[in-house]
């Protein structure tokens, strides 16, 4: 930067910022220390009357705990949250991602009132339209079901007009080399789109599971059965619940929150650079 | 048909006569067919998951439908008339407005303020970057959890009244208390834990952009600190500025997680602090099953969020370019 010269004004400023940004982020982390916390801790060290950092002794029990207490499916709900996840977020990158590729490169007498009609759905609230498909969804007979949780959420149009935005800029030239040898659109996209863009697949990729493995509304709403209950709405039933097992719940929180953190921890550059690319703050 | 002068160019139909739909899909100029096969998919999909409930959901709007989504009894804008007449509904939107005038302003300054620091950290800024964006990969059912049983969770052992201890305070029972109102203060400080690094993210992908020989013009002209802030970042920033405020807005207005989390517990919900979602769930799929006066809710919801949306869009300029 504009560093020739440094005064000890400067150098104060730096300084302050630094102070300032390290106790930021000593309040960003302290609620997942507390969770992780509380989740070793034994009930009375929670409900201490004198609040400590540290608990006095860590209960690595309580992890075995949850999983063998037949009152929480915890063990099913995960599983649920995993399948669901999983195959929505592969369904979003296949759907949105052959979508976006042939509304920026196949040109169809009518492509922009297609592309009209997927960007008239961004303006309308989605969480706004849980009544109605709620009432959708239970007339298909789907109400607590896998099919009732996944199906509705596979079709993303962001994400689709994400993907779009992006394929208008990946280079012609690569798809023209390929288009020589005699391949059409489908082995194009597959041979020569897709692995050269990994990095953007990564991004709505990720942004896709976090936004599916913290879904609340529409399983709260669609899988009222113990069955189908999603790892948020097991903790939510529990956290509104008269009498918690608070070590429990705190552990089980943990376990919710595991796989995003490390996801979050490997994939963090892609998503950021997603975010960044997603042309909301062009 | 085809004249002997073509048929040497352009192949006809004796050339190939089974067009089989492989050698359509072979042939790169079947670009129709090939628009379906990429857009069909989501195309269809869009149609039956979100147009058919929202055609639905005009429809119900209009009938009597307690119970039933095949209602008979039409009863044209009754609905909409006894929605806005409802004072539950009304003070929903109360609520909105209230939540909405904590949130956006104390989100927007401190995702801000985060950035401004983020981006002119010389050293550890991926880290500092990292930590205020983790909260991202954060459930709001998880962040009510921490907040409302360790944080805020109103007895003395609690760490909010701890700290509020240290300073000869009285404890504070957060959650259960109306007057004074604190539920609102662990409202928005869980939602802006949440939410606050997404928009930092946003901020520092609008401070990158500002081109370093703005920042020299301005030290030539002996411009520093906030001068700089008011003169050269500000003004840069409109764009990023004007979708951060309209990204907030709308997600508070679909605020329902940290509400239902928060304030529910043992099956009841309160009666006050009522976001417009938590009131139509209620409504809707509660013990009436009213999809004619819920729909109607969602109607009206809808036609204010555009809105606001396009208000703000014209009176901030939303999408205007600003070179």
């Amino acid at each position: 930067m504009a560093g020739i010269q440094r005064s000890s004004a400067d150098r104060t400023g730096s300084v302050i910022r630094y102070v300032v940004l390290a106790i930021g982020a000593l309040l960003f982390l302290l609620p997942f220390y507390l969770l992780v916390r509380n989740g070793l801790s034994t009930e009375q060290d929670i409900t201490s009357p004198s609040w400590k950092l540290f608990p006095s002794s860590l209960q690595w029990s309580n992890l075995p705990d949850l999983f063998r207490d037949p009152t929480v499916p915890m063990a099913r709900s995960l599983l649920n949250s995993l399948v669901i996840s999983v195959i929505q977020t592969i369904g979003v990158l296949v759907i949105s991602g052959l979508a976006g590729y042939g509304l920026a490169r196949i040109p169809f007498r009518y492509a922009n009132a297609v592309f009209y009609f997927i960007l008239a759905t961004l303006l309308i609230p989605a969480a706004v339209t849980f009544v109605p498909s709620f009432v959708l969804v239970s007339t298909l007979g789907w109400v607590s079901t896998l099919r009732g949780l996944i199906v509705p959420g596979l079709f993303q149009a962001f994400a689709t007009f994400l993907f779009r935005q992006y394929f208008l800029g990946f280079p012609r030239e690569l798809e023209e080399a390929a288009q020589l040898d005699g391949t059409a659109y489908w082995g194009t996209f597959w041979r020569i789109v897709v692995p050269n863009s990994k990095g953007f697949v990564a991004a709505i990729g990720t942004i896709t599971f976090i936004g599916s493995w913290n879904a609340f509304l529409w399983p709260l709403v669609i899988a009222p059965d113990q069955d189908a209950w999603t790892v948020q709405i097991a903790l939510s039933t529990f956290l509104t619940a008269q009498t918690i097992n608070l070590p429990q719940l705190f552990i089980a929180a943990t376990i919710a929150i595991l796989p995003l953190v490390v996801m979050f921890v490997f994939l963090q550059r892609w998503i950021v650079q997603g975010v960044e690319r997603s042309g909301i703050s062009e | 048909m085809s004249a002997p002068a073509t048929s040497r160019t352009r192949p006809t139909a004796e050339d190939r006569p089974p067009v089989s739909l492989t050698t359509r899909l072979r042939g790169r100029y079947d670009r129709n067919l090939w628009f379906a096969i990429f857009v069909g998919p989501f195309v269809l999909g869009l149609a039956v998951f979100v147009y058919v409930p929202i055609v639905w959901s005009v429809v119900l709007s209009f009938f009597d439908a307690r119970n039933t989504v095949t209602p008979t009894d039409f009863v044209g804008l009754g609905n909409y008339l006894d929605m806005l007449r409802d004072s539950a509904f009304r003070s929903s939107l109360l609520t909105f407005v209230v939540f909405a005038l904590f949130i956006v302003p104390t989100t927007f300054v401190v995702s801000l303020g985060l950035a401004l620091l983020v981006h002119r950290a010389r050293f550890a800024r991926t880290f500092f970057r990292s930590v205020f964006f983790l909260p991202t990969a954060c459930s709001y059912v998880v962040a009510s959890l921490i907040w409302k049983l360790s944080i805020f969770n109103g007895v003395r052992f609690g760490l909010a009244n701890t700290v509020l201890g240290w300073f000869g305070l009285e404890p504070v029972a957060w959650l259960s208390v109306t007057q004074p109102p604190w539920y609102w203060l662990v409202l928005v400080t869980a939602r802006m834990w949440l939410q606050a690094g997404f928009y930092m993210i946003l901020f520092l992908a609008g401070l990158q952009r500002i081109s370093p020989s703005l920042y020299e013009a301005a030290a030539i002209d002996g411009a520093t600190g906030w001068r700089v802030l008011r003169y050269v970042t500000l003004p840069q920033l409109r764009a990023t500025s004007t979708a951060v405020l309209l990204l907030l807005l709308i997600n508070a207005f679909q605020a329902f997680d940290e509400f239902y989390n928060l304030l529910s517990s043992s099956g009841q919900y309160p009666p006050y602090a009522r976001p417009p979602l938590v009131y139509l769930y209620y409504a809707a799929l509660g013990q009436g099953q009213d999809f004619g006066h819920g729909s109607a809710g969602a109607v009206i919801l809808t036609l204010m969020i555009a809105l606001i949306a396009l208000a703000q869009g014209r009176f901030l300029g939303l999408g205007r370019r600003d070179d």
